[in-house]
């Protein structure tokens, strides 16, 4: 049996490696994904435009406008703007944020230690509002921490903002654990399904449930070389990361290629689930799309935050496969944690693919008799 | 005493309350071409699945080859042969991996595949064709392939659901001519057919009408026996009363 099954693991590869299409698939779906999310969909904002109305015109204004002006988040726009009326640039779209200092801001630190500020940012656009008031805000933080060095007055309170784990706030960092857990789910399912069906439409399946083969080892042939193409994409993505994105995983490595294993696995069996319910490669191809990759982007957590969605849809979220595994590699690859962490993560995932495996194998055997 | 290769008495295929296949009885010898004869939906494909060890009989009994249909499917299929009415080899290998791949997932072990698939080639007169892509092959090629294929672990029993479908008549004469060869070197040929010219190439031929076995005799007698001077009236005659349709 050890034989036929090599027999047959072997014309699986030959499938893979003789249509183009699939090839396309299988190894330009991860590079295209992680350089679109790196470098083009990245929720980072650079060089916004901002107004600076400073009233106060005196040392630490000039010295908090240098310090906005060195950064690379913002832009300070000057020509061809309203002084007097700040609503109309933001109207006319010519700023995202506006600063405005009051007149006697050097008076204010000074004499009573505390000074206030004005930040009015475009929130017709609220998670750029967001991103731009924190950022606005960190560098006021880190400009009233230089002046405090040169104060005499002790035990002053500063409210201090860490941003822990991605101190730079950079974009990359949540979308590769994303992108891993989008690929995987796209390959396994959709590829598992579509040569499944493909060998139930062509006839190929009757000839083989009709031959000696068993059935299980049928199921087990087709979905190996799927499970080893799978761990390649994983490597080819972890590379592009590390090397391209230059985004380390600081966790285990080998602890990340078996939770890795784990998801894929869950994947094949959602994939062989839907091979048995239908019958044509298209609809296997529109089921694995809508079923698997929308809920991957939607519930994992990776593009929309899971704590933000109306209590129904946060627990819906929990059965969701990808959003363990999310979890999982963003506390392996990011947090480099170790499995103490995410033993409850993966004792989950573990269930749900039990659970998954079992259905699929059962609906297989209905299928058969 | 002849050999009996497929015994089947009163064998039963119930889905729900719809009965495919109804207490159909019947005896095919070794070396026989026995054609199964029915219109679409008349259980056909019921009786067949259930012959093939792909789907389990409500009631009755049935021997394929010697072993039973309830008990002993894995005997059962290594010892049959099938091809089904839709192509069945892989398109996108090759003439050479496809016998290659069937013989092999049969048990065949290199030496013996490397010989047969010497010997096949050669019947087909397609040595050129060895390292193509099946789907360049035109349509009657690929059938006669696959036909060749699926005796290629020298079965006992090969099935053959609905071979011809699609194919020019003089690729079906020769398919034919494989058939003739397959059924003299004691290969029994159990097929299925919408053609009537082609019962009439059978030994013997079973008509079924909903369910049932309606007919089951030589084509000869057949003809005889409802006055009839081709196949088609004996089968009009026996189908006009059916009630399932598709």
């Amino acid at each position: 049996m050890k034989k036929q099954l090599f027999i047959f693991i072997r014309k699986e590869f030959a499938h893979v490696m003789r249509d183009s299409k699939t090839l396309l698939v299988l190894f330009g779906l991860p590079i295209v994904q992680i350089l679109i999310f790196g470098f083009a969909l990245t929720n980072e904002v650079k060089n916004a435009k901002i107004m600076v109305v400073d009233r106060a015109h005196d040392v630490y204004s000039q010295q908090l406008i240098r310090k906005i002006e060195a950064s690379r988040y913002f832009e300070i726009k000057t020509d061809g703007i309203s002084n007097s009326n700040i609503e109309e640039n933001f109207k006319a779209g010519a700023i995202k944020v506006a600063l405005i200092i009051p007149s006697n801001f050097n008076q204010n630190l000074l004499h009573e230690n505390a000074a206030e500020l004005r930040i009015v940012a475009d929130a017709s656009d609220p998670n750029t509002a967001n991103t731009l008031t924190n950022y606005l805000s960190s560098i006021i933080m880190d400009f009233q921490n230089e002046v405090n060095i040169h104060t005499t007055l002790p035990y002053k309170i500063i409210p201090e903002i860490r941003m822990l784990y991605n101190p730079q706030l950079k974009g990359v960092h949540n979308f590769v654990p994303g992108v891993m857990a989008l690929v995987l789910m796209l390959v396994c399912v959709m590829m598992t399904a579509i040569s499944i069906v493909k060998e139930k439409e062509t006839g190929t399946m009757e000839i083989l449930l009709v031959s000696p083969f068993k059935p299980i080892l049928v199921l087990i042939s087709k979905v190996i070389p799927y499970l080893i193409l799978s761990l390649v994409n994983v490597c080819t993505i972890l590379l592009l990361s590390v090397f391209v994105l230059n985004l380390p995983v600081n966790g285990s490595l080998l602890l990340l290629f078996a939770e890795s294993t784990l998801f894929i696995i869950t994947c094949l069996s959602i994939g062989v689930f839907i091979s048995v319910k239908t019958d044509s490669q298209q609809t296997a191809m529109l089921i694995s799309m809508m079923g698997m990759m929308l809920p991957t982007i939607l519930f994992s957590g990776f593009m929309f935050p899971i704590e933000n969605m109306p209590l129904p849809l946060q627990i819906v979220s929990n059965i969701i496969p990808s959003k363990w595994y999310y979890v999982i590699v963003k506390s392996i690859m990011i947090k480099g944690l170790g499995f103490s962490a995410i033993w409850k993560e993966t004792l989950i995932l573990f269930f749900i693919t039990i659970i998954l495996t079992g259905i699929s194998l059962k609906s297989f055997k209905i299928r058969l008799a | 005493m002849p050999d009996i290769v497929i015994h089947t008495n009163k064998l039963t295929k119930r889905f729900g309350n719809f009965i495919a296949a109804d207490e159909i009885t019947f005896e095919v010898e070794k070396g026989e071409i026995f054609g199964f004869l029915g219109a679409n939906g008349a259980g056909k494909t019921t009786a067949m699945r259930m012959l093939c060890g792909l789907s389990a009989p409500s009631s009755g009994e049935a021997t394929v080859a010697g072993f039973d249909v309830y008990k002993q499917t894995e005997q059962i299929k290594m010892n049959i042969g099938y091809m089904s009415q839709k192509f069945s080899l892989y398109e996108d290998l090759t003439v050479l991996e496809n016998i290659y791949f069937f013989g092999g997932i049969y048990g065949l072990n290199k030496k013996d595949l490397k010989s047969k698939s010497e010997v096949l080639l050669n019947q087909l007169g397609m040595h050129h064709e060895a390292k193509k892509l099946v789907k360049t092959l035109p349509l009657g090629w690929k059938q006669k392939l696959a036909f060749s294929v699926a005796i290629l672990h020298q079965p006992k029993i090969v099935f053959l659901d609905e071979p011809t479908g699609g194919v020019d008549p003089v690729t079906r004469r020769q398919f034919w001519d494989l058939i003739y060869e397959a059924a003299e070197s004691g290969i029994t040929i159990f097929v299925t057919t919408h053609y009537m010219d082609e019962a009439e190439y059978c030994n013997r031929i079973s008509i079924m009408v909903d369910g049932k076995i309606k007919a089951l005799d030589t084509p000869a007698n057949l003809k005889k026996k409802y006055g009839a001077t081709n196949m088609d009236e004996v089968f009009f005659e026996l189908a006009r009363g059916a009630k399932r349709a598709e």
